[in-house]
């Protein structure tokens, strides 16, 4: 088990999630993506913190970050969603055209 | 023995990632994409990062995905089963397909800058001290975006109403509540779809 396993590894999750976050339709989905994502980035974080040989908390210290940061955003986002939903019926991504609520 | 849970955990949260993009059903992709976090959590394990383990499940398992499948709930998960997929998506693999194929040849022609075979584990009191005391100012800062996320979930989930000036402000930014402090009509719309 060396860190070029963990490093594919998350690629392929990150690879996954873009994938979503550009073919999906529902905003829903398209935010389950984008928490792959954040979750590919933060396997690379822990990864290369504990294969590094420093022995310092950085990589973890980053992906507490993370996780916070996309708690306050999934929050957000959802509340938006909930929004749309109530001003125009629907969360297909292709139909939100305009800016103003 | 380290490398059969690698590959236990690794085919697990791939293919649950792999549900998440592919599955029709929308709260299917809720519960692959539970136990994709849950795969990334044993990954973590594997990792000595028990820590981190821990608050992906509490924050991830616990918070994140009973608030998605709030929201799915809210927004009447069913209408999107026929047709989840956009137009774009050969496009769409075909980008991930080639930003997969760069990352790995970064990654495999950098894997000998990078040789170290060993894990190492973090003390918890290493790992503390850093979050409190070098990364402390960034921690604080994190509070206060959770806050502010807080507040802006609850005024945009509640903008845009305008009969209801007289209820209690202490809801939190889950829309869970929300249709019963609606109008009437809607009121009654909504019980009548039972959510």
């Amino acid at each position: 088990m060396t860190l070029l396993h963990f490093q594919l590894l998350s690629a392929a999750i990150f690879c996954i999630g873009l994938y979503g976050v550009l073919a999906r339709r529902s905003a829903v989905l398209v935010l389950m993506s984008i928490e792959l994502m954040l979750n590919a980035v933060n396997l690379q974080l822990v990864a290369f913190g504990a294969f590094s040989g420093f022995g310092t908390s950085t990589g973890q210290v980053i992906a507490v970050f993370v996780i916070t940061i996309a708690a306050a955003e999934v929050g957000l986002a959802l509340a938006i969603v909930m929004r749309l939903f109530r001003s125009r019926g629907g969360v297909n991504l292709d139909e939100i055209d305009v800016m103003r609520g | 023995m380290g490398l059969i849970l690698f590959y236990a955990a690794a085919t697990l949260t791939l293919f649950a990632s792999f549900g998440v993009v592919a599955t029709r059903n929308i709260v299917h992709a809720a519960l692959f994409l539970l136990a994709a976090l849950a795969g990334v959590a044993g990954l973590f394990v594997l990792l000595y990062a028990e820590f981190l383990a821990l608050v992906q499940l509490l924050i991830y398992g616990g918070a994140i995905i009973i608030v998605i499948l709030f929201a799915l709930m809210l927004t009447r998960s069913g209408e999107y089963e026929g047709e989840t997929e956009t137009r774009r998506r050969p496009f769409a693999a075909v980008a991930a397909a080639l930003l997969f194929g760069l990352m790995t040849a970064v990654f495999v022609a950098d894997a000998e800058q990078f040789n170290t075979n060993t894990r190492q584990a973090i003390p918890f009191r290493t790992l503390a001290e850093d979050l409190f005391a070098a990364w402390a100012v960034p921690f604080e800062i994190a509070s206060l975006v959770l806050l502010v996320a807080l507040i802006g979930a609850v005024v945009i989930g509640r903008a845009g109403r305008e009969e209801d000036e007289t209820l209690p402000e202490d809801d939190g930014p889950d829309d869970a509540q929300e249709p019963v402090r609606r109008g009437s009509r809607r009121r009654a719309e909504r019980r009548r779809r039972g959510v």
